[in-house]
């Protein structure tokens, strides 16, 4: 009896709403490559935090005022006064960085595995959409606060637009609805915050699920797993989602969320770069703070804009920055995705990339001082090398042969593994054992034959030599 | 490879001068799980600081709880007469007044410790001197030509500012002529109660968090245990 | 793929403490969030306790205060009125105060620590309307057994003077008393209860 019931009620739903089916599709039934490594949770990682920001937006919304007379107090009322209020609003500002980190590690991903490229053009083009709207609703969101630092952060940006020739200023006027950053612009930037942009954010992300549902997933190798199935029609060197990358995809999030718990209840502020000290101070029209630089996340892109030494071209060159991103598809010639299979000149290309997309961003938050510029000018030439050079070194290198099929991903276990194997070896290599200088007193656990041994110059140079060797082999 | 290495580190050496350029700032010793510290703060506060500065996002409430005062005691020692338990500290100046009198209005100071940084209070408030060419007669070291007068020169006695040379360079130093109601040991102690108290206000549940976080981080790491011996199971499976 | 050999109770014994370990972390989180839509501290100050000085009332005169934001009444009745309440009982649904809300030092027929001294929450039991002060005795709009008390216009409840609901009406309970003391003689307070000793 109790059982037909529950069966029946079952029935009656699938036979209107295909939940079965979506599950399948997408959980049990959606093959993804065996070899995903480290570098594949940040996908998953992104959907948690931005379901952490809703939620915690949502609630923060119930004490928040939207009011330039009271934003900066109610955001005080909310970390002193409302219950719990301390821990929605640290979850919701560490949430917004976890995001950026969470987001930049994700495409760069994309970059060393080549996940943009043919047949996964339009999956980038949703992921870059996801990123600008991202990017403008953190923009926005950091307004609300209307600390000194939103203030004059927002002032600065919605003056960008002012550079576009003949509409520019009216434009900026309208962004603002005022002459300078008011109450005006902080009540529409609410709007768009809470609203707008959260909702074109979830359905950008249902967009970039559902195709890459369609294509399936790229992976470390950048073989095309479809090619190749069994008897049954499923890929041989694929999986099913679910359980086997929900249950890791779970390790992934309980690692994360060591990290994030430990920022919300250790260092919320980050030593000032997820909240910035002069952000404590209430807006004030009248008065610049000595420094301002925005928020970390958008540093490398407020670097690019101060080392061009044109108004205009500055805001061409930092939104360039973000459009070029667009065009990686079509930029990248190489007949192979993953960076396994390509050449050394593309290793080294996205290297120095790397390191002038942080060099940018450590640039961004210092004050503009001339050294600072002839650097970040440097730097915003790398940067733009890297895609405006793409189409001929990509297609000029020489690309290793790509196996027809999956090579075995390296669990951490197994790393351990062999790090546990080899660390007698190493030890006995970089260090030697200390001349007997009498008793030693203390615990024995400090007698034992690591503590008698000292540091070995020869054999540690001789290991760093051996790593750089390494990491030189691996860029070519 | 070699030039690129140069480059950054010049670079950081370039900003390394940059930013030793401003006074170096006395440390302030912070212990907010020192209840008689921040009382004695919370007294010095309202003595010396209430008549200009509020601290509009505390109530007197939340200080008795978070310090360990009873209520009566809050209202009977440390309170001015007349105010609630629940009431915020606000201050008792008209602030047409003070703009007429300092030029600027005194800002609240509930955040001060979040924006300035503790170091910088205490220098801050130690760093008053003699100075005839100020239209106030005092200037600060650390925060020229600042707005406010010294409010404990009473309790510190009289600085003068004197240009010493080293081999380093040239600095001031502040030589204390007249003694104040406090010894310097004392005066010291003084400043670093009333900036432990500025610390706690900025942020009361500092304690809290941090206690709390133990847990929570113990409870997500016996959750990443588990989900790790989960998929380990479920990845027998996979080749 | 490789299914053969798979300890499946060692798996479901996994699967399903870590859905207990993530059900009660879930749970935990839920704490802060459902916590936050309580009163905040500053709602709390706003409900602190308030002083009433009634040496400035007159018989039959009512002042209202705001305490948690509610209207609260104090009506000084006069003692006719007082005869009157005691000739009520039969048309009431709780003459006793048996199932209403008040504090213990006001559980009597006249509601009340003083006598003369009424104090109420100004709310009607029913659904939350305010019930007007009627204290004339049987005007034209409430008829002939109108002995004075409050009407409420929402949905037409009767009161007498002592916030005692009549029968037939909508509200269930009488008004509901407040916690209150007298600090002195004619200073009242409201939100504070009498101690207990």
């Amino acid at each position: 009896m109790k059982r037909s019931r529950i069966t029946e009620c079952n029935e009656w739903i699938l036979k209107r709403f295909p939940l079965a089916k979506l599950w399948n599709e997408h959980m049990t039934h959606y093959y993804a490559p065996k070899n995903f490594n480290f570098w594949y949770f940040f996908g998953s990682l992104a959907l948690l935090v931005l379901v952490n920001q809703i939620l915690t937006g949502i609630f923060l919304t119930m004490n928040y005022k939207p009011d330039a007379k009271l934003a900066f107090d109610s955001v005080e009322y909310i970390m002193r006064d409302v219950n719990w209020g301390w821990l929605i609003r640290y979850m919701h500002s560490t949430g917004s960085s976890a995001f950026f980190i969470v987001v930049y590690l994700h495409m760069f991903r994309g970059l060393l595995y080549g996940s943009f490229k043919h047949p996964r053009e339009l999956i980038w083009i949703f992921g870059m959409l996801l990123f600008v709207a991202l990017m403008a609703e953190a923009f926005m969101g950091y307004l609300l606060p209307w600390g000194q630092m939103s203030y004059w952060g927002a002032q600065v940006i919605i003056s960008l637009f002012s550079a576009i020739p003949v509409i520019g200023d009216d434009l900026s006027l309208w962004l603002r609805g005022d002459y300078v950053v008011s109450d005006a612009t902080l009540n529409r930037f609410f709007a768009f915050h809470v609203i707008a942009v959260p909702l074109a954010l979830v359905m950008l992300v249902f967009l970039h699920i559902v195709a890459l549902h369609e294509v399936g997933s790229n992976n470390p190798d950048g073989i095309e797993i479809k090619e190749r199935k069994d008897p049954w029609g499923h890929p041989i060197d694929g999986i099913p989602f679910h359980p086997y990358y929900t249950v890791k995809d779970l390790v992934g999030v309980g690692v994360f969320l060591l990290f994030f718990a430990t920022v919300i209840f250790y260092m919320p502020e980050m030593g000032g770069y997820f909240l910035e000290h002069a952000n404590f101070i209430p807006a004030d029209p009248m008065k610049t703070p000595e420094h301002i630089a925005p928020v970390w996340y958008f540093t490398p892109f407020y670097a690019i804009l101060r080392a061009i030494p044109d108004k205009f071209a500055g805001v061409i060159g930092m939104g360039g920055a973000i459009v070029v991103l667009f065009l990686l598809p079509w930029l990248d010639r190489s007949p192979v995705k993953s960076i396994r299979y390509r050449g050394g000149i593309y290793k080294k290309a996205l290297c120095l990339f790397v390191i002038s997309f942080l060099a940018l961003g450590y640039l961004g938050t210092q004050p503009a001082t001339p050294t600072a510029t002839v650097f970040a000018r440097i730097f915003t030439t790398i940067y733009f090398g890297f895609f405006m050079l793409m189409p001929i070194y990509t297609r000029w290198e020489k690309t290793k042969p790509v196996p027809t099929r999956l090579t075995k991903a390296h669990s951490l276990e197994e790393q351990l593994h062999t790090l546990e194997e080899q660390l007698p070896a190493l030890i006995e290599e970089i260090t030697e054992v200390k001349k007997p200088a009498g008793d030693e007193i203390g615990h024995a656990a400090f007698k034992s034959s690591f503590f008698t041994r000292r540091p070995r110059p020869k054999g540690i140079i001789n290991v760093i030599s051996r790593l750089a060797k390494k990491a030189k082999g691996s860029l070519d | 490879m070699k030039n690129l290495v140069a480059l950054l580190s010049l670079l950081l050496l370039s900003f390394g001068v940059a930013a030793s350029e401003s006074v170096e700032l006395q440390k302030a010793h912070i212990d907010l799980s020192n209840n008689a510290s921040l009382q004695r703060g919370a007294k010095h506060f309202v003595t010396y600081c209430l008549g200009c500065h509020s601290i509009k996002h505390i109530r007197y409430l939340r200080i008795a709880l978070d310090t360990g005062v009873d209520q009566k005691m809050m209202l009977k020692d440390i309170a001015p007469e007349g105010a609630s338990i629940y009431d915020q500290l606000h201050s008792a100046m008209n602030k047409h007044d003070a703009e007429k009198w300092f030029g600027t209005q005194p800002p609240d100071l509930s955040l001060i410790a979040r924006s300035r940084g503790a170091d910088w209070i205490y220098s801050y408030l130690k760093s008053y001197y003699i100075d005839p060419k100020s239209p106030r007669g005092v200037n600060n070291l650390v925060f020229e030509d600042t707005a406010m007068p010294n409010p404990l020169w009473q309790l510190q006695g009289e600085q003068y500012a004197e240009p010493k040379k080293t081999i380093w360079g040239e600095y001031t130093k502040l030589v204390l002529k007249e003694r104040g109601t406090l010894s310097e040991g004392e005066f010291d102690m003084f400043v670093n109660d009333l900036v432990n108290f500025l610390v706690y206000v900025s942020e009361p549940v500092q304690l809290e968090r941090q206690r709390i976080g133990k847990y929570v981080i113990f409870f997500i790491f016996m959750f990443t245990v588990v989900a790790y011996l989960l998929k380990k199971e479920y990845w027998k499976d996979v080749d | 793929m490789n299914n053969k050999g798979v300890d499946q109770s060692k798996r479901q014994f996994l699967t399903s403490a870590l859905t207990v370990v993530g059900a009660v972390g879930t749970g935990y989180l839920a704490v802060p969030f459902l916590a936050q839509m309580q009163p905040s501290v500053k709602a709390m100050a706003a409900g602190a306790p308030v002083e009433v000085d009634l040496s400035k009332m007159e018989p039959g005169q009512l002042i209202r205060v705001a305490w948690r934001g509610k209207p609260v009444w104090i009506l000084n009745r006069t003692p006719e009125v007082l005869e009157t309440l005691k000739t009520l009982d039969d048309e009431l649904r709780d003459p006793l105060s048996q199932e209403s809300i008040q504090p213990e030092s006001s559980k009597n027929p006249a509601r009340s620590i003083k006598p003369e001294i009424f104090v109420a929450v100004g709310l009607c039991t029913h659904l939350g309307c305010s019930p007007t002060f009627r204290p004339e005795i049987a005007p034209h709009d409430l008829g002939e057994k109108w002995k004075g008390g409050f009407f409420c216009p929402c949905h037409g409840s009767w009161f007498d003077l002592a916030g005692r609901v009549y029968r037939g009406v909508p509200a269930p309970t009488n008004l509901e008393i407040p916690p209150y003391r007298y600090i002195t003689d004619t200073l009242l307070i409201v939100g504070e209860e009498e101690a207990s000793a």
